[in-house]
C-alpha cells in the first residue's frame, strides 16, 4: 500500500492548514495533501475516495487548483452507497460547473439516480440536477424530472418543481410539459411544496404566455385563497418569524399574484381586496414585515391601476423613507424609482427627503437617490436641484464624484432654461470635478460657448478666474485653453460685459501666462498640450505683444519627443516666423460650430461610413481635397473662392486640434496623419499612407455634411476607419514581406536526416518533414535501431520539450526491438514551435527497455535539428 | 433568482461558496477578492446592500463571518436578508450555537444544510425543523452504511483468518 494513502483524517488536515503561519507554509501543507490525494487516485483507492473528496473540497475553498478530483466525484456518484454518493454530488456541485464537458458523463448516473428506491438518493440528484445542470442534461432529463413532480413524498415534489425551474431557464421549449403539473402543485397544503410550486408557476409565467394565460385563469382565485389563509392563519411555531407565519410564503404569493395581475383587469381586481388586508395589517418593525410589505408595495404599483390602493402604497413608501433603518431607507428609494412611472406626481413629493438621501453617509443609498432625482428633474425644478447638487459636489466622496458628475452634466444638457445658466453650472462642475467629466461632455460645452456669440466675453473671463483657483481639473484647463485661443482679446479689453460681472484687469501676458502654465504642466496630457500649442499660435497674432514670448514657448516644444506636439511645433513655428502675411487669416475665430449637426451626431445611430473602402481617393494638387470637406476649407488658404466654413460638428474637434496645415506638412507627407491629435499611435502607423487616410476623412466629413444624423461621435469612428483603412496597406505588406520569403519547398521533405542520438547499444534517426501551409508544425519520424546483439522488450520512448514548443508522440509501431539492425521500431512526433523562425527546436529524451528482463535506461539531449525547424 | 451564495471571513478567508449560476473557476476567484473587499470595507451602520455588477449583493455579519448573497436587482432585499436568517438559525439549531470553527471543520454539514434550504438559487424550504429532519435521516443513512461496512470487513476478517 502506499505511504501516502493512509493520510491524514480531514480533522487533522484542516487543523494542520490552520496552524500555518505564513502562506508559504500553508502552501506547503496542501502540496503534500494535494500529492498524498493523487498518489490515492492513481491507486484506484476505494476506502479513501470519500475522504479524499471532503479534502479536496476544503482545498478548493482555500483557491487551490482541484480538477485532478473532478473524475472522483463521477466514480463516487456512480458507486452504490448513500456516503459515497451524498459527497460525489456535493464535489461536483462544488468543483464543476456546467460549462466543464465532464459533467456531460454524469448524466447517466443521475438518471438511474433520479429512478432509485431510495427517496433521499433521488433527492441528491435532484438538487445536483438544479444546481448545475447544463441545456442538454435538461433535455434529457426533463421527463424524470417531471414524474417526480408526483412523487408521494413533499420533499422529493419540492426539489422536483425547483429543478423544473431550471430546466425551463435552460430549455424554455420544455415549458408547456411543466404546466398541468404546476398547476397542481398550487394546491398542495405543504408549504415546501407550495412555495417551490408557487416560484415556479412564476418562471412558467415569466416564460410562456400560454402558462400565463392558463395560470391567470384557472389558479387567481385560488392563490388570492391562499394568501388570505396564510395571513389570517393562527400562529404556529413552525412557520413563525416575528409573529408572521411564514412571511417567505407571503412574499412569493404577492410576487405570483404581481405577475398575473400585470395587464388584467380581472385578475388585478380579485386580488384588491387582499393586498389591501397585507398592506394595511402587516407589522412594521421587523424586517419580515417590512419585506411582505415592500413586496406588497410592488404588486399594487405593478397590476391595473387602483386608485386607493395606489395611495396607500406610496403612503408606505413615505414611511419607509423617513425610517432610521438603512435597509428600509434603501428600499424606499429603490421601490419610489419604480413608482416614478406609475405617480411621479406622489413622488415629487417626497424630493427634499430624496435630496437628502444624495448625501447619506452610505454610498448604496446615495447611488439609488442619485438616480431618483435624475428622474425627478424636470424644467420647474432643475434649477434648485441642481444648485444642491453641485454644492453637495465640492464635499462628496471621491468615488462619488464620478457618477455625480455624470448625472449633474446629463441633467444640466438636458434642461437648462438658458445658456448662460448652462455655462455657469458647468464650469462650476468643471471647476469641481472637472477630472470626472467625460469628453463628449466638454466638447458640447464648446459647441454651446461658440454659439453664444453675446457671452463669449463674459464665459473666457469666468474661465479665467476659475483657472486661477482649479488649474489641475484637466478638461476645466482645456476649456479654458480653448476659449482663451479663441476670445483672448475680449478677455484683455473686457469686451461683451455683462451687468452682473465684476470688471476685473488682465493683461495680454497674463492671458499667455494661463497658456503657458497649462503646456508646461506636468501632469498634463497630450490633448490639453495639443489644444494648448493651437491657442498659441493663435494668441501670437492677437497678441503682437507677446508674439515673441510665444515664439520661444513653441520653439522649446520643436524637440518633444510626443511626434504629435513636435510636430506641431515644427509647424507653428514656420506659420509665425516665415508667413507673417497669412497667419493672421490663417487663425481667425473658429466659424460657429454646428449645434444640430453636434447634438445630432450624439444621438444618432451608427455612421454611413461603411463604404470607406470604397472612397475616392482624391488627392489633389497640394494634398487639398475639395469637395465640402470643412477642414480643408477653412485651411485652404491658397484657394480663391472659399466655400462657406459650414463646419460640422463632428468634425470640430479635428478642428480644434488639427489646425491641419496642409501646404506645410503636405511634402512632409507625414502632416497628414494628424488628424485626431490624441491618437499617437494612428499617427505612428499612418505615416506611410498619407492618401488613405487623406480619402477617409473626406468621405466622413461628406458624410457629416449630408446627413446630420450620422452617429457615434466624432472622434471614435472616425478614429478607427481611419485606422483600418490606413494600416492595411502597410500592415499586409509586411506580414506578404514574411509569408512569401519562406521558399516554397514546403511541400516535400527539405530536411536531411539526423541522427539525434546514437549510443553503443541504440541509434535512434529523426526524418523531419512539414505540412504545407503550417511552417511553425514539424512532423518527426523517429527511427530506432538495435546495435547490440540482444532483443529489447518493453521498449519506451519519451521526450519533452521547453515551453515554447509543444510535442505530440503518436503510438510507436512496437516494443520490441530485435537485436543487431534486423529490425526498427518507429514512432511519430509532432512539434509545434510557437517561436517558430527565433528558436529553433531542442529536446531531452529517455528511452527504456528491458534487456533480458532488467530494466534499462538511456536519456539524452538532442539540439542538432536543422535550423528553422 | 439567487446567483450564488458566499461565507468570508473577516479576514477574507473562504468559509462557503455556492454558485447557482455558471461561472468558471477563474471568474469565481475573481468574484470572491472583489466582493470580499467590498463587503468587508463597509462601516457597520450601512445598509447591508451593495449594487456590484448590476446584480444586487445582500450581505449579514454574524460575529466573524459575513453571509453574502448575490441577487438580481428585482429581487426582494428585506427578503433575502431574512433568507440569511432562516439559513443562520438552522445552522444555529443543528450545531447547538454555531461559530466559526464548526463550519470549518463541518463545512460539508453547512453544504448539506444549505442544499435542504436553497436549491436551484431558489428557496426550497422554511420550515427549519423540516429541514433538520431531513438532514438527521440523510445522517442515519450514512451511519448504517458506515455499520454495514464495519460488519462486513469483521466477517471479512474472521473469514480469512
Amino acid at each position: 500500500m502506499n505511504p501516502f494513502s493512509s493520510g491524514t483524517r480531514l480533522r487533522d488536515m484542516i487543523r494542520a492548514i490552520r496552524a500555518c503561519k505564513t502562506a508559504a507554509e500553508e502552501r506547503g501543507v496542501v502540496r503534500k495533501e494535494c500529492a498524498a490525494i493523487r498518489a490515492s487516485i492513481n491507486e484506484n483507492d476505494q476506502d479513501y475516495r470519500h475522504r479524499n473528496m471532503a479534502k479536496l473540497m476544503f482545498i478548493h475553498m482555500l483557491g487551490y487548483p482541484t480538477h485532478f478530483g473532478q473524475m472522483e466525484c463521477l466514480k463516487l456518484i456512480a458507486s452504490p452507497g448513500f456516503p459515497e454518493k451524498r459527497i460525489g454530488y456535493l464535489g461536483l456541485m462544488l468543483l464543476l460547473d456546467e460549462r466543464q464537458e465532464v459533467l456531460m458523463l454524469v448524466t447517466n448516473s443521475l438518471k438511474q439516480d433520479l429512478n432509485h428506491t431510495n427517496q433521499y438518493i433521488v433527492g441528491l440528484a435532484l438538487c445536483a440536477l438544479g444546481n448545475i445542470c447544463s441545456a442538454e442534461m435538461a433535455r434529457d432529463l426533463a421527463p424524470e424530472v417531471e414524474r417526480l413532480l408526483q412523487f408521494r413524498d413533499p420533499n422529493i415534489r419540492k426539489k422536483a418543481a425547483l429543478c423544473s425551474i431550471r430546466i425551463i431557464k435552460k430549455v424554455p421549449d420544455l415549458a408547456e410539459n411543466f404546466i398541468n403539473p404546476a398547476t397542481s402543485l398550487l394546491r398542495e397544503k405543504h408549504h415546501g411544496v407550495l412555495i417551490t410550486g408557487v416560484q415556479l408557476c412564476t418562471d412558467l409565467c415569466k416564460t410562456s404566455t400560454e402558462a400565463l394565460e392558463h395560470i391567470r385563469k384557472k389558479c387567481t382565485d385560488g392563490l388570492v385563497r391562499s394568501l388570505r389563509d396564510l395571513a389570517n392563519s393562527p400562529y404556529s411555531p413552525e412557520y413563525d418569524i416575528a409573529g408572521i407565519t411564514d412571511p417567505f410564503l407571503h412574499i412569493r404569493l404577492l410576487k405570483l399574484l404581481r405577475v398575473l395581475g400585470e395587464g388584467d383587469a380581472d385578475a388585478s381586481d380579485s386580488m384588491n381586496d387582499i393586498l389591501a388586508q397585507v398592506a394595511t395589517k402587516t407589522e412594521s418593525n421587523k424586517v419580515a414585515g417590512n419585506a411582505i410589505l415592500y413586496e406588497c408595495v410592488q404588486t399594487i404599483m405593478s397590476i391595473e391601476d387602483n386608485g386607493g390602493l395606489r395611495v396607500l402604497a406610496i403612503n408606505i413608501l413615505g414611511r419607509f423613507l423617513s425610517n432610521r433603518d438603512n435597509n428600509i431607507r434603501y428600499v424606499a428609494l429603490n421601490m419610489l424609482m419604480r413608482a416614478v412611472t406609475a405617480d411621479a406626481q406622489a413622488v415629487q413629493r417626497h424630493r427634499a427627503t430624496i435630496l437628502e438621501c444624495v448625501k447619506d453617509l452610505d454610498a448604496s443609498i446615495r447611488k439609488r437617490a442619485l438616480e431618483l432625482v435624475y428622474v425627478l428633474v424636470n424644467e420647474t425644478n432643475v434649477k434648485p436641484l441642481v444648485k444642491e447638487l453641485v454644492d453637495y459636489l465640492e464635499v462628496s466622496d471621491l468615488d462619488f464624484r464620478e457618477d455625480l458628475t455624470t448625472k449633474i452634466c446629463s441633467i444640466v444638457a438636458k434642461f437648462s432654461p438658458e445658456k448662460i445658466w448652462y455655462i455657469d453650472q458647468m464650469l462650476k462642475v468643471l471647476s469641481e470635478a472637472g477630472n470626472f467629466v467625460k469628453d463628449e461632455v466638454w466638447y458640447a460645452l464648446i459647441v454651446v460657448v461658440s454659439n453664444a456669440s453675446e457671452l463669449h466675453g463674459y464665459t473666457v473671463r469666468a474661465l479665467y478666474r476659475a483657472f486661477q483657483t482649479s488649474a489641475e481639473q484637466e478638461t476645466l484647463v482645456r476649456v479654458t485653453v480653448w476659449c482663451i485661443g479663441e476670445y483672448g482679446d475680449m478677455l484683455v479689453n473686457n469686451i461683451g460685459m455683462l451687468d452682473i460681472e465684476d470688471p476685473i484687469t488682465v493683461t495680454e501676458s497674463d492671458a499667455v501666462d494661463v497658456v503657458e502654465i497649462a503646456i508646461k504642466r506636468h501632469a498634463s496630457d497630450l490633448t490639453t498640450k495639443a489644444m494648448a500649442l493651437v491657442a498659441l499660435l493663435k494668441l501670437s497674432s492677437r497678441f503682437p505683444s507677446c508674439s515673441e514670448r510665444i515664439g520661444e514657448i513653441i520653439v522649446q516644444f520643436k524637440g518633444n519627443l510626443v511626434l504629435e506636439l513636435q510636430q506641431r511645433a515644427i509647424e507653428f513655428n514656420s506659420v509665425i516666423s516665415k508667413h507673417q502675411n497669412i497667419r493672421s487669416t490663417l487663425v481667425e475665430r473658429m466659424p460657429v460650430l454646428d449645434e444640430a449637426t453636434f447634438i445630432g451626431r450624439r444621438a444618432g445611430s451608427l455612421p454611413g461610413a461603411a463604404s470607406t473602402a470604397t472612397a475616392p481617393s482624391v488627392s489633389l494638387p497640394n494634398g487639398l481635397a475639395k469637395p465640402a470637406a470643412p477642414l480643408v476649407d477653412l485651411l485652404d488658404l491658397s484657394s480663391d473662392d472659399p466655400v462657406a466654413p459650414s463646419s460640422s460638428g463632428g468634425d470640430f474637434l479635428q478642428d480644434l486640434l488639427g489646425v491641419d496645415l496642409s501646404p506645410a506638412s503636405q511634402q512632409s507627407g507625414a502632416g497628414q496623419a494628424s488628424k485626431s491629435g490624441t491618437d499617437v499611435l494612428l499617427d505612428l502607423l499612418s505615416i506611410g499612407s498619407p492618401v488613405q487616410s487623406n480619402s477617409v476623412d473626406i468621405l466622413s466629413s461628406n458624410t457629416s455634411n449630408k446627413a446630420p444624423v450620422s452617429p457615434l461621435d466624432d472622434l471614435s469612428s472616425l478614429s478607427l476607419s481611419s485606422r483600418s483603412a490606413s494600416n492595411a496597406g502597410p500592415v499586409i505588406d509586411l506580414l506578404g514581406g514574411i509569408s512569401s520569403s519562406p521558399p516554397t519547398e514546403n511541400n516535400g521533405p527539405v530536411y536531411p536526416s539526423v541522427t539525434a542520438f546514437e549510443s553503443s547499444s541504440l541509434r535512434l534517426t529523426f526524418n523531419f518533414t512539414k505540412q504545407p501551409g503550417n511552417p511553425q508544425t514539424t512532423v518527426i519520424q523517429a527511427t530506432f535501431t538495435n546495435l547490440s546483439s540482444n532483443t529489447y522488450t518493453d521498449f519506451v520512448f519519451q521526450a519533452a520539450v521547453p515551453k515554447f514548443l509543444q510535442l505530440h508522440l503518436d503510438p510507436a509501431s512496437g516494443n520490441t526491438l530485435p537485436a543487431t539492425g534486423n529490425g526498427s521500431i518507429t514512432q511519430t512526433l509532432r512539434v509545434t514551435n510557437s517561436q517558430h523562425g527565433k528558436k529553433s527546436l531542442v529536446m531531452r529524451i529517455r528511452i527504456a527497455y528491458k534487456i533480458n528482463g532488467k530494466d534499462t535506461l538511456e536519456e539524452g539531449q538532442i539540439s542538432n535539428f536543422p535550423r528553422d525547424l | 433568482m439567487i446567483h450564488f451564495v458566499l461565507l468570508i471571513s473577516r479576514q477574507g478567508k473562504v468559509r462557503l461558496t455556492k454558485w447557482y449560476s455558471p461561472y468558471s473557476q477563474k471568474e469565481r476567484s475573481k468574484v470572491i477578492r472583489e466582493l470580499s473587499g467590498l463587503v468587508i470595507s463597509r462601516g457597520p451602520k450601512l445598509c447591508n446592500f451593495v449594487e456590484w455588477r448590476g446584480l444586487k449583493v445582500v450581505y449579514k455579519r454574524y460575529a466573524s463571518l459575513y453571509f453574502c448573497i448575490c441577487n438580481d436587482q428585482e429581487d426582494n432585499e428585506l427578503e433575502t436578508l431574512s433568507i440569511i436568517h432562516h439559513y443562520v438559525e438552522t445552522l444555529d439549531r443543528y450545531f447547538g450555537s454555531v461559530c466559526e470553527l464548526d463550519l470549518i471543520f463541518n463545512f460539508h454539514k453547512a453544504y448539506f444544510i444549505l442544499d435542504e434550504v436553497l436549491l436551484a438559487g431558489m428557496l426550497q424550504e422554511t420550515s427549519k425543523r423540516t429541514t433538520l429532519r431531513l438532514i438527521a435521516a440523510q445522517e442515519e443513512l450514512v451511519e448504517a452504511a458506515k455499520e454495514e461496512a464495519s460488519s462486513l470487513s469483521n466477517i471479512i476478517a474472521q473469514a480469512t483468518k
